[in-house]
């Protein structure tokens, strides 16, 4: 009797534990996408959460397309990935056109040229794809699902955390290996010295900003298996996104990763526990964390 | 003198509006004045102390709550009472978010507030029995100068006397944030945005004159929160809502945050260009997203400066 029970708390804990480790997931990614551009360009994107919605809408419809044409279900994740980091390319889009006019400016304006930026795809969102929730359907299954410890879980959710896990990685080895990553550490760093050096900034600025929005559209992407796009998902995610960096440390991309992990856990142990904590208790760490140490848990580490 | 006849025309033009123009515009006059006051305050912060909060829908919500439950909960229904309610609470809960917030300055300050409006958002969401969750609580008809109205039809009762009391209440409003910004605080204010180095080695408390600032605008906007309440007979969280006061910036600088009735005139524009863009499509954001690009781009103080600035201009050339 009481090894039941201890199984079914422990059968608990790990689908808690799942879940919140599938949320932070999907937050590192939107995350990395808002470090890597304050860290290089030093503006706090808002419209990352935008990205993220729009990456979700692209990902739904390319499915469908796959789906359509006969491409066989295991394999929807191929293009669900790739038509994420496509449409990513609509950050180029955005930095030449919009955002390249305020690197000058107060970082006020530059917050509200990426709040206009949110206010265009919200609509442009709904424009497109309409304002009925829109979902892959039973995909979300199609590889089964696992018993781990008692508790039963999509492997779909296992392959997007590894998924994340392998970006994680991957950022790593760009920032600390490549000369991109050098160059990308050296501007963040100074960036009057880099351009002195012969750091072309006008291809740098577009590079990471497309960086950090297809980071933002793969994260929306890989997660609308799992849920249904909606129009205003963008508007919510990036609250989250900025909790993550603020707890992280703004520019840190290892802030990032244990933000997300905070945020991601936490928030799925609230929702267990005591539903009516859940975002409120994130809050109040964000403004414990910038009232105590406002720099983050790994602020002043460059990108 | 330019400006007071400026004033005064506005004025007589909102007094004169229930008389000449449709019921539906004088409707939506209402939210404006209410937002008038909001923005008032909240360039107190932005214009005159070059600190931009991303959270001060908090206090809006916080103004029209302290409405909704005293119409609701305790059977308050004087508007005199609600609105000094709301000022007071408007206060007593800028006192501890200012002290943390004007302790750091640009992306840090626009962070930290946008956490405490999302922390108030999550608050009102949450705890449905005291808020009601995300279907709100109501905000019943307040009296007015301590007589009941409820035997008024609603649409006469808001185009009438409530209409001509939220009128009453911005030019109070107005009236006071005038001395403010023209009285030695207002100066040391405007000292401390151009040069907080300078402002500190003058002898001025930067972080003080900022909390007190950031307290006054706390006070407005609940002000303007309560009296967006009635007008809707209800009131709900996405007034709390982190986009709302990122709408409220925009409103200001759309106006022109370096003048003193910019952001009316941005609050005005943008209600009434909101209505009508949304009659026509319902793609506002869209529309208005690329209206605030344009803004900061090319006109960044506004359409008070788009004005002002073309003048001395043509003077030139004659």
């Amino acid at each position: 009797m009481d090894q039941r029970l201890e199984g079914v708390a422990v059968a608990h804990a790990v689908n808690v534990l799942l879940s919140g480790l599938f949320h932070a997931s999907v937050l590192f990614l939107v995350a990395a996408g808002l470090q890597v551009v304050f860290g290089v360009q030093k503006i706090f994107n808002l419209a990352c959460g935008s990205f993220y919605a729009l990456g979700a809408y692209v990902g739904v419809s390319a499915v469908g397309w796959y789906v359509g044409a006969g491409g066989p279900p295991a394999l929807f994740i191929v293009p669900l990935a790739l038509a994420g980091l496509a449409v990513g390319a609509v950050g180029v889009v955005v930095e030449r056109g919009l955002l390249r006019f305020v690197y000058d400016r107060d970082e006020t304006f530059q917050l509200l040229m990426t709040f206009a930026i949110v206010l265009m795809m919200e609509d442009a969102i709904r424009l497109t794809w309409g304002t009925a929730p829109r979902s892959t359907g039973g995909l979300y299954l199609a590889y089964g699902q696992v018993r781990l410890f008692g508790a039963t879980v999509p492997v779909y959710n296992l392959v997007v955390i590894a998924a994340s896990l392998a970006i994680a990685l991957a950022i790593g080895w760009l920032l600390a290996r490549t000369a991109f990553g050098r160059i990308i550490r050296a501007t963040a760093d100074n960036r009057e010295m880099a351009e002195a050096l012969g750091v072309d900034m006008r291809r740098v600025y577009a590079k990471v900003f497309t960086l950090g929005t297809a980071l933002g559209t793969l994260g929306g992407a890989l997660v609308i298996p799992a849920t249904a796009a909606m129009s205003e998902m963008g508007i919510e995610l990036i609250v989250e996104a900025f909790a993550v960096v603020v707890i992280g440390g703004l520019g840190s991309m290892r802030g990032a990763f244990v933000g997300a992990l905070v945020v991601g856990i936490l928030r799925a142990i609230a929702i267990s526990v005591y539903p009516e904590l859940e975002m409120l208790l994130i809050y109040l760490i964000v403004i414990a964390v910038l009232v105590a140490r406002p720099r983050g848990l790994f602020g002043g580490a460059a990108a | 003198m330019k400006t007071a006849l400026a004033v005064g025309l506005g004025v007589a033009a909102i007094a004169a509006a229930p008389l000449v123009a449709s019921t539906y515009h004088v409707l939506l006059m209402l939210p404006f004045m209410a937002y008038a006051i909001v923005l008032l305050g909240l360039n107190l912060l932005f214009g005159y102390t070059g600190l931009v909060s991303f959270g001060h829908a908090l206090f809006i919500g916080l103004g029209a709550y302290a409405g909704a439950f005293l119409t609701t909960h305790a059977k308050i229904r004087s508007l005199e009472v609600i609105l000094l309610v709301a000022a007071a609470l408007g206060a007593l809960v800028a006192v501890p978010v200012a002290a943390l917030c004007v302790r750091y300055v640009k992306i840090y300050f626009g962070m930290l507030t946008l956490a405490f409006g999302m922390l108030f958002y999550t608050f009102v969401l949450k705890f449905y029995r005291l808020t009601g969750g995300d279907e709100g609580t109501p905000f019943l008809r307040p009296a007015l100068l301590g007589r009941s109205l409820d035997a008024m039809p609603k649409i006469d009762y808001l185009v009438g006397p409530y209409y001509y009391y939220s009128l009453g209440v911005l030019a109070l409003a107005a009236l006071v944030m005038w001395r403010i910004v023209h009285s030695p605080f207002g100066l040391c204010l405007k000292t401390i945005r151009d040069n907080p180095v300078k402002a500190e080695t003058l002898g001025i408390s930067v972080t003080r004159h900022r909390f007190y600032a950031f307290v006054i605008s706390a006070i407005y906007a609940a002000v303007g929160g309560a009296l967006l309440g009635p007008p809707t007979g209800n009131v709900d969280p996405t007034l709390a809502y982190w986009t709302h006061s990122g709408n409220i910036v925009f409103m200001t600088l759309l106006g022109g945050f370096t003048s003193f009735f910019g952001p009316v005139v941005g609050a005005f524009v943008f209600i009434y260009l909101q209505n009508w863009v949304m009659s026509v499509v319902p793609y506002w954001r869209l529309i208005f997203g690329a209206m605030l690009a344009v803004i900061v781009i090319a006109a960044p103080d506004g359409l008070v400066g788009l004005v002002t600035r073309r003048r001395p201009a043509l003077t030139g050339r004659a």
